[in-house]
Parts: C-alpha cells; structure tokens; sequence
C-alpha cells in the first residue's frame, strides 16, 4: 500500500518539529526515515500512525486520506523502540491480542487465532517461548514478539520506531538482516526510524534523509552516498573531509587532482570521502604527514596531518585496504603527497 | 544463611526485624491470647455467640467491607484524574487527600456527624428529598470509614498509575482496540495488585477504626454498634477477659482476611507474569 503525505507540518508549542513535509512511499518499499536525534523523524512517524496529530495538511494510505482515523482505524502496525509488550500477558497473549480485539463479527474464532498466533511466533521463530512473559526475554526476543504482534493484525503499513536501537551490537546486526529478509518475504510497505546511516543503508530500500523538521533528500541508499543533495546529507551518511577553498590554493587542488571549474566560488567547499583520497610516500617537503592510523577491519583509517596555508594544522581522514597499506610501508611522521580522486563540492 | 549470598546484611536485618516484629506486634499480640485463655473454652463460646456481639461484628465487617469496595472505587477514579490529567489546583488537591491521615478521627467523626444527622445540612437534604438517613445509622458509618480511608487507596494507585508505561496503551491502541478495551485489557489488569493492597489496607482500616465512627454511628445495639466500641464498653464494665475474647477473634478474622487478600493478589500476581 502506497503512502503519500502532503504539507506535513507539526509545533509542539514554539517548537516546530516538522515543516511541510511532502513524501510519496511506493507500495512494498522498505523505506528509512534517517536524521540525527531532533530532527522530527519519530514524529513524523508516529503522525503516519495516528498517535500524533499533524496541525495540517494530509496522510493518504493507499489514496485513502486517513488523516482524521483513529490509531486504531489506520491498518497499521507499530512497533516500539521499547517494544512496549504487555507485561500481564504470555508472548502467545501478546501476539494474539490483536485477532481478540475485534469486532465480533470478524473475530476470527480461538481455533483460528491460535493457529495464526503459532504460525506467527514460526516466522519469528520463537513458538518455543509462548509461555513465557515479556519479562522473561532478552531485547532480540522482545523485539521480534513486537513484530509479530504487529503482523498479526495484517497491517498495510508497517512502521518501526527505533527497531534496533535499545539491542546490542551483534543482535543487531542479525536483526538487520532478519528484517530484511523478512521484507522481501511479506513485501508489506514498511517504513522504519533510525538514527545510524550505516543501519539505513544496510537494510533500507529507500532512505529519506531528514534535518531540522526538513527533508533533505529521498533516494536509494546508493544515491543518496553517491550523488547527496547537500552538505547536511553528505556529512550525515558517511565520513568526510571538507576542504574550504578559501583556506587552499587553487594550485593545491590542481595539484591534488581536483580542477577548479567555474561555478565554484571562493565560498565552495569540497567534501571528500576517506576512500577517495589515494596516498603516497614522498620525499618532497609537503605539508602533509602521516599522523597515527587504525585498524577497521580489511580497512585502514589513516590520520593525516595537513599545515594550512595560514599555519593552522588540518586534520585529514584516507581510508584504504589493508593490504595496500603495508605495501606503502609507511610509518608516523612520514611525508606523504595526497591525490583525491573525486570530490562533492558544495556552496 | 549461606556465606555466598549476593545480598549482604541477611543476618543483622532479620534479626531486627524478628526483634521488631516481637516487640511491637508478637509480645502484646500474645498477651492478648494469653489474657483470653483464663476463660474456658464454653465461655468463650457463650461471650462472642452473644446475640449483640454477633451483630456487632457483623456491622463491623459489613461496614468495613462495603467502605472498602466504594474506597476503591472511588480512590481509583481520584489517582486516575491526578496521574493522567494536568489542571489547575491539581497540587491543592493533592495535599487534600492526605488530609484525612492527619486530621484526628475524633474531628472527622464530629464534623460528618453534624452534617449528616437528619437535622444537619446534608442529612436535611438527604432526608427531605430521597427519604434516606445517613447519620445514626450502618450507612453513617460506612461514610466516616470511607472518609478514613480514601488516602489509602489513592497512594497505593497512584505510583502505579504514573509508572504506567503509556506505550503499551498506544500499542493496544494501533492493533485496533477500543479505548474501552484498552482500559480493561491492558491499565486495570496493570493496576489490579495496587488496587488490591489499597482494598486490604482500606479494609484493615475500616474494622480498626473507632474515633471517627462512634460519633456518626449513633451506637444502637444490634444495629449500629461496632466492634472496637463494644470491646470499650466491656472494659469499662471491668470485663477483662469480655474483652479480650472479642478482641482475639476480631484479630483472628482480621488476619485471615487479610490474608485470603493477600493470597489473592499473588495469585493475580503470578497470573500476569508479575512474580
């Protein structure tokens, strides 16, 4: 079911959590709602559910304005970034209670809830704990009840506060993964808060990049690194190095690779991603040297020192495979000469 | 007992509370039980299967009881509106629940007596308009009772009330429940345990009161004379162990109500995961 929300805005008093925001969410799509704490995400959320008024403008679930219904009436499913199970109930309670909500003339009777209710603990693979108490669980446990629970009442809308937020590292890689798949199973239009971009690249179809009550930019995980509308989203979605072309020389980014083209102006600013400036040991007396580095993993983060032309120092981030390091047999306090192979440039 | 265990302090702990318990509650507890067996067992039997003590027991109970249950009900609604809803003077309402443990029963009693005997102005009211009599009467008793113990349910419900976590109301809320489904399904079986212990100490309350009841109760044999008074009565007619049989099984019953809720709530307890 396809989401359209139009001239969104919301005050909390003088504050303004979001301003007229306008997004379109195609049918299937795993979409994540990313931007620091502050930024209205949650909000904007929780006014797609019905938990929050908006002050104006209109939330279309499937060309259907909904913007008036009730939580209860929107089809939709949420789960918490507490979860929020309910304490007084078995995990089988929980997820069943949903189906026993119902009006009685579309109740499903207890035969069929049950059913439902197993095959639905099955997909989060927890049927093993339906006799248990939400107290009882680790955080994953909690968070997949909270899922099924969710599903259990066939939203067409699936929103997801945080999922990942209150679980420790590992888990929450799994669950990542676990909710991927899962998506691509039941295909049901999700949309989900985060606050960590690797977490919304990694898992999400479609990133919607929010700051300030604003959306910044709406695109694939891919375009939206590739191809970031804006400073904000370009220093939001991954590391960068900003190099004002006022504290440079125009020789020094030619000589470094970059060419100065004519739209840039002495305010632009260029960012450049780790991995996109290239290293090599010289003997030339550059300003540049290497400071410390990092172990990431297959990567090596490599901190570099640059002296501004004003004498300031400038700390410079490259980032580049193991292996490519060793070869360079570099060590701390070397003279090293740049090349940045690409670069956004901003004004 | 074991030296490895996590808490610390078990010893010194138990033994004060062992030595709390019997000093204050075990030692005149048993004087009392010690006192009573100077009569037989018959006259025992004949002093509380007397007509009037029998009947005053059962006022006792009854008022006890039925001021209970209105407390609780009502106390609910109070912690309700002051956890779930700001408005103004909320702070003065606050420091007037509290007042009834403050003030001395004896005032409280004097004060509903003067507005609900049938000549004050409530009783006035009441009586010209619905025929009712309040003061001077069981139902007169049950009023002061409530009046007494109100406070008790409301900050027993209270904090669980504000510790309530609002989400599972607005989970409930977003798989489709009604807001009359999310008040039975999800608050008051959150709240139940709380509201139970409110009930027993209101309860409790209730049989042990005397100050604020002589004065509204209007004291009649049979019908409007409580416990507490009776056991005064007999002790101001010298009748030590009179007394004293009445007094111990008041005490027995009291405990073992106390108790039947007490089993109760860990039932309820254990049924919703909370144990």
């Amino acid at each position: 079911m396809s989401i359209v929300l139009s001239n969104i805005s919301k005050n909390f008093g003088d504050f303004s959590a979001l301003h007229d925001i306008d997004l379109e969410i195609p049918e299937g799509e795993l979409v994540a709602l990313l931007g620091p704490s502050g930024c209205g995400k949650t909000t904007l959320l929780r006014i797609i559910a019905g938990l929050e008024q908006t002050d104006k403008g209109q939330i279309l679930l499937n060309g259907e304005d909904k913007t008036q219904h009730h939580v209860s009436q929107r089809g939709i499913g949420f789960v918490f970034q507490h979860y929020a199970l309910f304490r007084h109930m078995t995990v089988f309670d929980n997820v069943a209670f949903g189906m026993r909500v119902k009006d009685k003339k579309v109740r499903p009777n207890e035969t069929e809830i049950a059913k439902k209710t197993h095959a639905l603990l099955e997909l989060v693979q927890l049927d093993w704990l339906h006799n248990r108490f939400p107290d009882q669980l680790s955080g994953g446990q909690r968070q997949r009840i909270a899922l099924a629970r969710a599903l259990a009442v066939e939203p067409s809308v699936l929103l997801l506060d945080e999922p990942f937020g209150a679980l420790d590292a590992s888990v929450r890689k799994d669950l990542r993964q676990w909710l991927r798949n899962l998506h691509h199973e039941l295909n049901v239009t999700s949309i989900f808060v985060t606050h960590d971009q690797e977490e919304a690249m990694e898992v999400a179809s479609q990133v919607v990049v929010l700051n300030k009550g604003r959306i910044e930019q709406q695109g694939s995980p891919a375009d939206i690194y590739d191809y970031p509308a804006n400073a904000f989203v370009s220093k939001f979605i991954g590391q960068t190095n900003e190099f004002q072309l006022s504290h440079f020389s125009t020789d020094w980014f030619e000589k470094v690779g970059l060419p100065i083209s004519e739209e840039i102006t002495k305010d632009s600013i260029a960012h450049v991603r780790p991995h996109d400036i290239e290293i090599t040991k010289t003997t030339n007396d550059t300003p540049v040297t290497l400071k410390d580095w990092q172990h990431l993993g297959a990567l090596i983060r490599i901190e570099l020192t640059k002296i501004l032309p004003n004498g300031n120092p400038k700390a410079v981030f490259a980032e580049m495979p193991n292996e490519q390091f060793k070869r360079l047999q570099l060590n701390r306090g070397d003279k090293v000469d740049l090349k940045i192979r690409h670069a956004h440039w901003f004004h | 007992m074991s030296q490895s265990r996590i808490m610390p302090a078990f010893r010194p702990t138990i033994s004060f509370t062992l030595l709390y318990l019997s000093l204050v509650v075990l030692i005149p507890l048993s004087t009392l039980v010690f006192k009573s067996f100077q009569l037989s067992f018959d006259d025992y039997l004949n002093i509380i299967t007397n007509k009037r003590v029998v009947a005053a027991f059962r006022v006792s109970f009854g008022t006890a009881l039925g001021a209970a249950v209105i407390a609780s009900f009502f106390g609910f609604i109070v912690a309700w509106v002051l956890t779930r809803y700001t408005f103004s003077g909320k702070r003065f309402f606050h420091a007037l629940i509290d007042l009834p443990f403050a003030l001395p029963t004896a005032v409280a009693g004097i004060v509903l007596a003067t507005i609900f005997q049938p000549s004050g102005m409530l009783g006035k009211f009441l009586k010209t308009n619905f025929d009712l009599q309040i003061g001077f009467k069981p139902a007169g008793i049950v009023v002061a009772l409530i009046f007494i113990s109100i406070p008790f349910v409301v900050r027993t419900v209270e904090p669980v009330l504000q510790e309530f976590d609002s989400r599972m109301e607005e989970a409930a809320s977003s798989l489709g429940a009604t807001r009359w489904q999310v008040f039975t399904k999800i608050i008051f079986p959150n709240i139940f345990p709380a509201l139970l212990t409110g009930f027993a100490l209101s309860f409790a309350r209730g049989v042990g009161e005397y100050g604020s009841v002589i004065f509204i109760a209007g004291n009649l044999p049979y019908v409007s004379e409580i416990v507490p008074l009776l056991i005064i009565t007999k002790l101001e007619q010298y009748d030590m162990p009179g007394a004293t049989a009445i007094a111990l099984t008041m005490l027995v019953i009291s405990f073992l109500l106390l108790l039947l809720i007490n089993l109760l709530q860990n039932w309820v307890r254990k049924r919703s995961g909370q144990l």
